[in-house]
């Protein structure tokens, strides 16, 4: 399943911008590949993050992958619900499974993000 | 044989080696023996070495000659065991699964720590482990080390941290114990642990609750390696305020053997779980609902993790952990109380007899099973005078640190007597007259 209103990576994260703060998850088709998610590892408030450099880790049961993040920023937001409830992400990855909230720095950058449209194409939906 | 797979001719098995390649002409080997000769051969061999039954040992310094009662070999010795290669498959291998989680659980509880692995392959890398384990839970690049930890551990450490960029501040030596003082000065908001061995290499005992403040002033973990049979008597270092315990396990059910093999453990609370590096047993049910032991947390380890693993260790000292376990249980805590209380005594015992005979204490400090004693002449002409005698007198200090002078470290253990260590302090008046001459 591919939302509309999201933005992508050809990593498998979805992001919404709102203002300037973008949320940032990994999409369905992801969280379809991993498996049973058992544990994140996710940034402290206040980390920088780079696009398209991993800033935790997520994993089920016989892998581990890297988060890569779509945009550049400091990370303001963080889901500790995810702590005790990862599984959060297998049933609702693009809503109650959101990881970060990341204050944008280089807007222009997500110019270079995939449309919903583009993603879809990826993944095959 | 050749005619049951269906081959002509031997030759024809290695097609796929380049003739060129093939080796020409007989491999410069000796002829074969017969059985009563490769076995004759052997026992001249191992008639060599010096056995801890023969001679009278009082080394330390890292390896302890303990007993060892025969229910440890007994069990460790079934074949299932002792030959069984990565015997890991739940499938097929839920007894060793079993007896390394009671291991885990045995070393945890020892520890006062909530959780522990399936061993490493010794103490020296034990140490390193944890350090590397801190690194990776706070990423700070500095660790602080007493310098009274057993040397030839800290050059295992050094080797780990030798591509790290992880720097190593140690403190001095020289006093016999850890300064909490000159910890204190050393550790700063950079420092990612303190790691102290407790009784540590002299055989003294520690404080570890200062230099526990110490570390935990600026945040960074506390690391304590510790001799496990005294914590039949000593404060688990849960109880002073350790993240990570480690340790050298031979003492639990092992003999010398020349220095291995060895049994490395590591313990720590369940809030580090996903750094602790190598195998755990876990317990789970199966599909009809039935308790069972797994490997697991493997995404942990170093084939899923790759790079980003905290250690790349694959394997455990599973056959030695065995023994620990078994020994363990055979002692019991009262058992467990009554083995520290015999080597403290006697060790004391010891120390006041040679005190008597004029060798002082090196270091005037609380000492455990061992202790380093002034010699007056040469410490290395005098241990291989005692060794004509089949006494191992001790380790000279000298050998690791020159500045130490004649110094001798003794080691009592439980299985020493009276009349042993009387023979031990006559002996060494005797040849030390006889050098001074």
């Amino acid at each position: 399943m591919v939302q509309d209103d999201l933005m992508y990576t050809k990593e498998h994260e979805w992001v919404k911008v709102e203002g300037d703060v973008a949320t940032i998850g990994i999409t369905d088709f992801a969280q379809q590949q991993l498996g049973d998610i058992v544990y994140v590892e996710l940034p402290s408030p206040g980390t920088r993050v780079e696009f398209m450099k991993a800033f935790g880790t997520v994993e089920a049961v016989k892998a581990v992958s890297d988060l890569y993040s779509p945009v550049t920023g400091e990370v303001v937001g963080v889901n500790s619900d995810l702590g005790a409830d990862p599984a959060a992400i297998k049933s609702s990855p693009y809503g109650r499974g959101w990881m970060i909230k990341v204050k944008l720095e280089a807007k222009q950058e997500l110019a270079k993000l995939m449309t919903a449209a583009a993603y879809r194409q990826l993944v095959g939906d | 044989m050749l005619r049951a797979i269906g081959v002509a001719a031997f030759e024809d098995l290695l097609q796929d080696i380049p003739p060129e390649l093939r080796l020409r002409g007989k491999l410069k080997l000796a002829p074969p023996l017969s059985e009563l000769e490769a076995r004759r051969h052997l026992e001249a061999l191992a008639g060599r070495n010096a056995s801890a039954n023969q001679w009278l040992s009082f080394l330390g310094g890292g390896a302890y000659d303990h007993f060892v009662p025969s229910i440890v070999d007994e069990i460790s010795s079934r074949a299932e065991f002792y030959t069984a290669y990565t015997p890991y498959q739940p499938e097929v291998s839920q007894g060793t699964l079993q007896t390394i989680y009671e291991y885990q659980s045995l070393i945890a509880r020892l520890t006062g720590m909530e959780i522990s692995n399936a061993s490493l392959y010794d103490g020296g890398t034990a140490i390193a482990e944890a350090v590397l384990m801190a690194n990776a839970t706070n990423g700070r690049k500095e660790v602080v080390v007493s310098g009274c930890i057993n040397p030839m551990r800290l050059a295992v450490l050094d080797t780990y941290l030798e591509a790290s960029g992880i720097t190593v501040r140690r403190t001095g030596w020289k006093g016999g114990a850890t300064d909490p003082d000159e910890i204190a000065a050393l550790v700063t908001g950079k420092t990612s642990c303190v790691v102290i061995e407790n009784p540590n290499f002299f055989g003294v005992v520690e404080e570890g609750c200062a230099i526990a403040a110490a570390a935990r002033e600026k945040g960074a973990l506390f690391v304590v390696s510790v001799d496990p049979v005294s914590l039949g008597l000593l404060a688990p270092p849960s109880e002073y305020g350790a993240d990570i315990v480690v340790g050298e396990g031979q003492a639990l059910g092992s003999y010398v053997s020349f220095g291995g093999p060895c049994l490395g453990f590591i313990s720590t609370r369940k809030e580090h779980i996903r750094r602790l590096p190598g195998r755990i047993v876990g317990k789970t049910v199966d599909k009809q609902g039935r308790p069972c032991f797994c490997l697991t947390l493997q995404t942990r380890e170093q084939h899923i993790r790759r790079e980003k693993a905290t250690s790349n260790i694959c394997s455990n000292q599973a056959l030695v952990a065995l023994r620990a376990a078994v020994h363990l249980c055979w002692l019991g805590k009262e058992g467990m109380r009554d083995l520290a209380t015999q080597c403290l005594s006697k060790a004391v015992y010891a120390q006041k007899e040679l005190a008597r005979r004029g060798f002082d204490l090196h270091f005037n400090k609380p000492y455990f099973k061992e202790f380093a004693i002034k010699l007056p002449a040469d410490s290395e002409r005098v241990a291989a005078s005692l060794a004509g005698e089949r006494i191992l007198a001790g380790v000279p200090l000298g050998r690791f640190y020159p500045e130490a002078g004649n110094s001798l470290l003794v080691s009592v253990t439980e299985k020493r007597t009276k009349a042993e260590i009387d023979r031990l302090a006559d002996c060494l008046a005797d040849a030390v007259r006889g050098e001074v001459v």
